[in-house]
Parts: structure tokens; sequence; C-alpha cells
């Protein structure tokens, strides 16, 4: 085969590749980005120190107990200042909003919360040096909270 | 709004404790219709503050997604003997208090 037409092959299954992967993050979680700059305002979100504790399988979707722990020392110049709480499937897709700080002593958050779908719930957390980190857990719903009734 | 507060009511000073608060509040998501198919309006607490000893230590601001009666449980930092109130608001515009005591003992 000649260079150039390896290169060509080489290059457009390349590009093929990366457009796919791309299609395949977008279609796995629609609006999952435009949520994260609503609630960050754009800034960076990286994944991990935030953990979701979920049971796996809930039976009733109108109320799920949640817990967010959040790895942090939780002292004056290095604690959790914010935890939001995300359900990406529930018609309004922001739960909750925790304000904590060095008075905590730990950064730690558990309510419980309505799915209206299937979900990965998902929880951001914003560090006193103003970095934001992601954790989240997938949460099979056998009885939704519908809209209605 | 009735509600109840779980405190521990002694702790060690720097220890860290579990504070815990439900309220009794439908959390009306604003989707669900009544007998006669009109829309019972959102009404939810959409705003919780607990302070100890004056400094707020936690807030909560919630929406419908929060499941009826809500259930709050945070950790706060033992510092001295005092008292934690609890104050929050719902959609409606009505207001509700709750307190309690905790005693803090040297190291």
């Amino acid at each position: 085969m000649s260079d150039r037409r390896r290169f060509l092959l080489t290059t457009t299954a390349l590009a093929g590749g990366l457009l796919c992967a791309r299609v395949a993050a977008a279609q796995a979680h629609p609006g999952r980005a435009e949520l994260l700059r609503e609630v960050t305002g754009g800034a960076a979100v990286q994944t991990g120190r935030v953990t979701v504790d979920t049971p796996p399988l809930a039976d009733n979707g109108h109320s799920v107990a949640v817990r967010v722990l959040v790895d942090s020392p939780m002292s004056a110049q290095d604690h959790v200042r914010r935890i939001t709480l995300l359900a990406e499937r529930n018609p309004r897709p922001v739960v909750a909003s925790f304000t904590l700080g060095p008075h905590s002593g730990k950064a730690e958050v558990a309510t419980r919360i309505r799915l209206a779908d299937i979900q990965d719930v998902l929880a951001l957390a914003q560090m006193s040096d103003g970095s934001w980190w992601m954790g989240g857990a997938h949460v099979v719903v056998t009885e939704l909270a519908c809209l209605e009734g | 709004m009735l509600s109840r507060v779980q405190v521990p009511a002694s702790a060690r000073r720097g220890e860290v404790i579990q504070v815990r608060i439900a309220i009794q509040h439908p959390m009306e998501t604003g989707y669900r219709p009544d007998h006669f198919g009109r829309r019972i309006p959102k009404n939810v607490i959409n705003t919780l503050v607990c302070r100890y000893n004056g400094v707020e230590v936690f807030r909560a601001e919630m929406g419908s997604g929060i499941a009826a009666n809500p259930l709050l449980q945070f950790p706060v930092r033992a510092q001295d003997s005092g008292e934690f109130v609890f104050e929050w608001r719902d959609d409606s515009g009505e207001r509700g208090e709750s307190r309690a005591a905790i005693t803090v003992s040297a190291g």
C-alpha cells in the first residue's frame, strides 16, 4: 500500500472513531453538560472525591435515601463550601443545594429525594478553593415518582 | 408546621455530632392534580437554615425533588454548650422554627 493510501485510511478511521465516541458520549447523558454548566457557571468539573451513597435498587421513587460524602479535611483553609444534588431525568433536575463549612467537621449530608426515572444521581461539590468535583450513583427505581397523582 | 429535631443532649468539645431534622410538609411538586383535575400549585420548603449559637452551620436550598416530609441529616462540630436553631420557609411564605439544646463538656 502506498504511504498516501495508508495515511488516508488511518486518518479517516481515526476521525470516524472519534466521531462515534463523541456521539455515544452525548447520547449516554444528553443535557448533562448543560446542566453542569448551569450549576457551576461554566467552571471545570473534575471526577472524584465525592461519593453518593444510595440503595442500588429503590422500591419507591417517592422517597429514596441519599447520602453524599466528600473527601475533605473541612478545615478553615480547605473545606467544602457547597454540595448540589442532581437527578438529571427528573422534571426539575436540580434537587437541592447544601451549604457547609469548617463548622461541619465532616463533609456529609443525607436526605430523601424523589426520582422520576431510573437514573444516575449526581452530586457536585464546590471546595473552598473554588474547584468543582463530581460523583454519582446509578439508582434503579421500581415504582417511579410519577408526575401525576 | 410539625417538626422533629434530633441533636445529642451532650457532647465533648471538638466532637463531630450528627444533627437531624424532619419536618411534616407535603413538598407539593406542582405536577399533581387534585380531585377536580386542577393542578395543585408547587409548594416546597425552599430554604432551611441551621444556626448553632448564632453561627450559621448549615443551609439547604431545596426543590420539588426532595421527598415529602423532608429529612435532613448533617454533621456539626460541637464547640460550646448552647442551642441549635432551625428556621425554614416554604413557597407559600409559611415559616417554621425549631430548637434543640446541647451541653458540651471540655475535651
